[in-house]
């Protein structure tokens, strides 16, 4: 049976992953709500899909091996080319499957909608990202301090991250969390998520963005509420500070493998600036509304 | 007078190029003079570069795929060895700079330059012979869209000597392949590889879409065709619905990075989210256009060596059909992390799943064409078994990853790489290598030899589950796609055993040459005198092989999907001598395609290095070419009859010297 030795190699998977058990695995075993939704989506989605992988890979090999050309015990109708009966049950069964998936797809992008707001009996916290060339910049407006390449929150808080871009295309993603959004010039996206235990996390962009992009990444630390507390303190005493015209210029420029920084007395408009400082030019942009009504929300542009 | 183009450009100071450069050269060297000592110039550009014979053609896109194929794999081990060493703080021993060149030469040389020209010499090679043509409907275009093709492929492999490749991702998102954040030649040999190949590609489209619906011999309705053939026809339906949106977004990207325009720009107004939206509305049909002909290819072999009907004819047309209207309603599941809404999101995600549907109904007919039948493991089979477990795997997991709500951490994660490699390798791969098995004997007249066919299948299967099941694992702990090193070492395991995977690959690419050499070897051994040697079902195995130049000294005349197996059990293996032979109209080889194709390598490289007066020269030059050509009324001739039945009588002597 050649075929066997096919699936052998199927066999050895849950063998390698006992082997690497020891290992930190970011999505088997998520730190926050949105991630241990998707976590349970995950393997909804594979269950059903194995109902109709396993009778496949099943007939394969049974199928291939009973009617090998030498075995003459086995029925050969050589003109036997159509059955209303199978045909239906081979649109049926996928049709049922699908149908079942499409259901759950259609809640679960509601439910796990980026864009969603995190619902919890305490306030969100308002955290801003700017992926910038090759590091990320967090911005904390109620603060008014900001960090680089290290963002810290509460336990069980829940925290709007609003992500843009002073380059490329980035994509802001902490796996242990959950979901990942796309940061981008001049556009205000938006991923809510929390930390349900204290810990470090890593977190990167992960989409490709140039020379420094694998080693653009950062500490997410999730603490007690004190803990954060003493942190803001921490980061507020640092001499550094922060405005559009001024050290935030000289943070954009390119840098790779950048250390965390701490800035204090970071100016309110920053992040607005940075989302509005890529709409020159076409006539529209304008410093006069409010945050949500001049900056072009991804959302809105698809 | 030179442009941008510097004697720095030349990287003399980096050893791996320098070596692959002088391999290249004395590669070269060698070819130029074996064809100089055997004095084969004349032979191969009357028979070969000038041919617009769609055999010769074929065979031609099958030998450059190959070619392509190594160099394309040469980018995949060095990815994967640095990859194997850059963990927990080491640097490997790929720089960012080059890492990053590599694998975005990967990319766009498994597609553009393996994929498909195995799919479309694969088209080339059967297409005609299947529906009973002589030719294609537009021969001359036909060999003007190879030589563009190899203009792209000469572009790109320029920039491995001159200059550099893209740093961007095969995709060249904007606005990292913008002027501002790439402002090296990389992007622009990109750029111009791909338009001047994907105008050849879609002139393919179109003649096979011609050749198809307007060249089919007597009797041979639309649901006549052979699977291949009906798959064929979806694929140039969607190459010339998508290949056109390529060519417009990297004209607008083109027009930003040349004349300073804000299409993608991220100030200005220009919207890079634009670009991802064209670049997917060509990208997720190209998949199709890929997959669906090795879904042709799957149901031939397994309706042969079953040695029974297809199960579900109609069927798989109507789940082609479907599929390749749904491919067009998908591109949107490439970045559900854009930040659409959930209603955007939901729906691309359903319309992808729907397509799981009809491409389970043919995995299903695929199995119940085996049921009841005599199946023999024959290569090409083996190809189609591997397929259809392998693919099954991958379509499990695009469905994953179709659900937006699993996305969110699973998009731009190894899953993706593992998702699309297991899909591509398992179909369009394994397909191409049983098309390429299973009509060899077709294009040369001998068959393969099966023992190394089959070891190849073997490294194949199994270096491909060592090498990208570790992928998904690793995408579990949260690895990323394109990094050149990494911080977390307990990843490095798995990326070794992915490495393994990679060199049992290699093994399998090894087997496959070594498999050319013993099969020309021993071609008499391997000699097919009867021009049917699996006992097949569809026409192109009515005719000699390798089929005359003129296909069918007369174009047979088909009465079901079956003919030509219906025929052989009624009248059994001896071929109808036909008494009388006619004068056949056929096209007469043309220089102005390769000529053309020269010149568009010349103009593309002058774009590139921004020498205007040598575009120009070019652009002008193309244009002569070509009306030379419009002008030109001595394109056609007639075979006489008596050479015609000279050729076939030489074909029934043999035949009975065997009986």
């Amino acid at each position: 049976m050649r075929m066997k030795k096919n699936l052998g190699w199927l066999g050895i998977l849950p063998l390698i992953a006992v082997l690497l058990s020891g290992c930190d695995w970011a999505l088997v075993d998520p730190k926050g709500q949105i991630g241990i939704e998707q976590k349970s989506l995950i393997i909804t989605a594979f269950w059903l899909m194995m109902i109709v992988v396993i009778p496949v890979i099943v007939m394969t090999v049974v199928f291939a091996w009973k009617y090998r050309h030498s075995n003459h015990a086995a029925k050969y109708m050589p003109d036997w080319a159509h059955s209303n009966k199978i045909e239906a049950v081979v649109w049926l069964i996928p049709c049922i499957i699908i149908l079942f998936l499409g259901i759950i797809t259609w809640k679960t992008s509601h439910s796990l909608d980026p864009h969603k707001p995190i619902e919890s009996d305490v306030e969100t916290m308002e955290v801003q990202v700017v992926a910038l060339d090759w590091k990320w910049l967090f911005i904390y407006p109620e603060q008014g301090i900001a960090t680089v390449n290290e963002v810290a929150m509460p336990v069980d808080v829940p925290v709007h991250f609003s992500v843009t871009s002073a380059s490329v295309m980035n994509s802001f993603f902490i796996p242990t969390l959950g979901s990942q959004i796309y940061a981008m010039a001049g556009m205000d996206n938006d991923v809510y998520l929390v930390a349900n235990e204290a810990g470090v996390y890593d977190g990167k962009s992960s989409n490709y963005s140039g020379k420094g992009f694998s080693e653009m990444t950062f500490d997410a630390h999730a603490m007690s509420q004190d803990d954060f507390d003493a942190w803001v303190d921490k980061v507020g005493q640092s001499s550094e500070t922060l405005s559009y015209e001024g050290s935030y210029q000289e943070l954009a420029e390119p840098s790779t493998d950048h250390p965390v920084e701490y800035f204090s007395d970071v100016t309110s408009d920053l992040y607005r600036d940075i989302v509005e400082g890529f709409h020159g030019g076409n006539g529209e942009s304008g410093h006069d509304g409010g945050h949500g009504e001049t900056s072009m929300s991804a959302e809105a542009a698809e | 007078m030179f442009g941008k183009l510097g004697l720095d450009d030349i990287p003399y100071h980096e050893p791996i190029l320098v070596v692959t450069a002088i391999v290249m050269m004395l590669g070269g060297l060698a070819i130029v003079g074996l064809l100089t000592y055997f004095k084969k110039w004349k032979w191969l550009w009357t028979e070969w570069i000038t041919s617009i014979d769609h055999k010769k053609l074929g065979i031609m896109y099958f030998l450059v795929a190959l070619v392509m194929l190594l160099r394309g794999f040469s980018d995949a081990i060095m990815m994967r060895t640095q990859q194997a060493m850059a963990a927990g703080g080491a640097e490997g021993y790929l720089p960012p700079e080059h890492y990053d060149q590599i694998f975005t030469a990967h990319g766009v040389i498994m597609i553009f330059f393996v994929a498909m020209p195995m799919v479309i010499g694969l088209m080339n090679l059967v297409v005609p012979l299947q529906i009973g043509a002589r030719d294609v409907a537009f021969p001359f275009m036909n060999n003007l869209s190879f030589w563009l093709f190899v203009a792209g492929v000469a572009l790109t492999m320029i920039s491995l000597l001159i200059g550099e490749y893209g740093k961007t991702g095969w995709l060249a998102y904007a606005p990292l392949s913008g002027i501002q954040y790439s402002p090296g030649v990389g992007v622009d040999y990109w750029i111009w590889g791909l338009q001047i190949s994907g105008i050849g590609t879609t002139l393919t489209g179109i003649n096979f879409f011609v050749t198809i619906l307007k060249m089919r011999t007597k009797g041979m309705t639309m649901f006549r065709m052979p699977i291949f053939t009906w798959t064929s026809l979806c694929a140039n339906i969607l190459i010339i619905a998508s290949f056109p949106i390529l060519t417009a977004t990297i004209a607008l990207l083109t027009l930003d990075r040349y004349l300073g325009t804000h299409f993608f720009t991220n100030d200005m107004g220009g919207n890079m989210m634009m670009y991802v939206n064209l670049i997917w509305a060509w990208g997720h049909p190209e998949v199709y256009i890929l997959i669906l002909p090795a879904f042709g290819v799957f149901s031939e072999v397994i309706a042969t060596f079953a040695k029974k009907r297809l199960f579900g004819y109609n069927t798989m047309v109507w789940a082609t059909a479907c599929i390749t209207i749904l491919s067009f309603l998908v591109w949107l599941h490439h970045f559900f992390t854009m930040g659409a809404g959930a209603n955007v999101n939901a729906f691309f995600g359903i319309a992808t799943m729907i397509i799981a549907i009809p491409t389970g109904v043919k995995i299903f007919n695929w199995l119940f064409t085996m049921y009841r039948g005599r199946l023999q493991f024959t290569s090409p089979v083996l190809w189609t078994l591997g397929f259809i477990i392998t693919f099954t795997i991958g379509g499990m997991t695009g469905v994953m990853l179709a659900v937006p709500g699993a996305n969110f951490v699973l998009h731009n994660s190894l899953f993706v790489i593992a998702h699309f490699h297991n899909v591509i390798i398992g179909g369009v791969v394994f397909g191409m290598l049983a098309g390429l098995t299973y009509w060899f004997p077709k294009a040369f007249g001998f068959t393969l030899d099966e023992k190394w066919g089959k070891r190849s299948f073997w490294f194949w299967i199994t270096g491909f589950y060592l090498a990208f099941m570790p992928l998904y694992i690793l995408s579990f702990m949260g690895a990323v796609r394109r990094m050149q090193s990494y911080a977390n070492a307990d990843w490095q395991p798995l990326m070794i055993v992915a490495w393994v995977g990679a060199v049992l690959i290699l093994c399998g690419i090894a087997c496959t040459v070594i498999q050319f050499i013993v099969s020309i070897r021993n071609r008499e051994k391997y000699a097919d005198i009867t021009g049917d040697p699996w006992d097949a079902r569809t026409l192109e195995w009515s005719t000699s092989s390798p089929a005359p130049f003129y296909n069918f000294a007369h174009l047979p005349n088909v009465g079901s999907v079956d003919a030509f197996w219906e025929a052989k059990k009624e009248k059994g293996m001896a071929a109808d001598k036909p008494t009388q032979y006619e004068d056949i109209h056929m096209p007469k080889n043309t220089a102005a395609g390769p000529i053309i194709g020269l010149i568009s390598i010349v103009f593309g490289f002058a774009l590139v290095w921004h020498i205007w007066w040598l575009a120009g020269v070019g652009a002008v030059g193309m244009f002569v070419a070509f009306m030379f050509r419009v002008f030109n009324d001595d394109i056609d001739y007639y075979v006489p009859a008596a050479e015609v039945e000279r050729i076939e009588r030489e074909h029934h002597k043999r035949l009975e010297m065997q009986a």
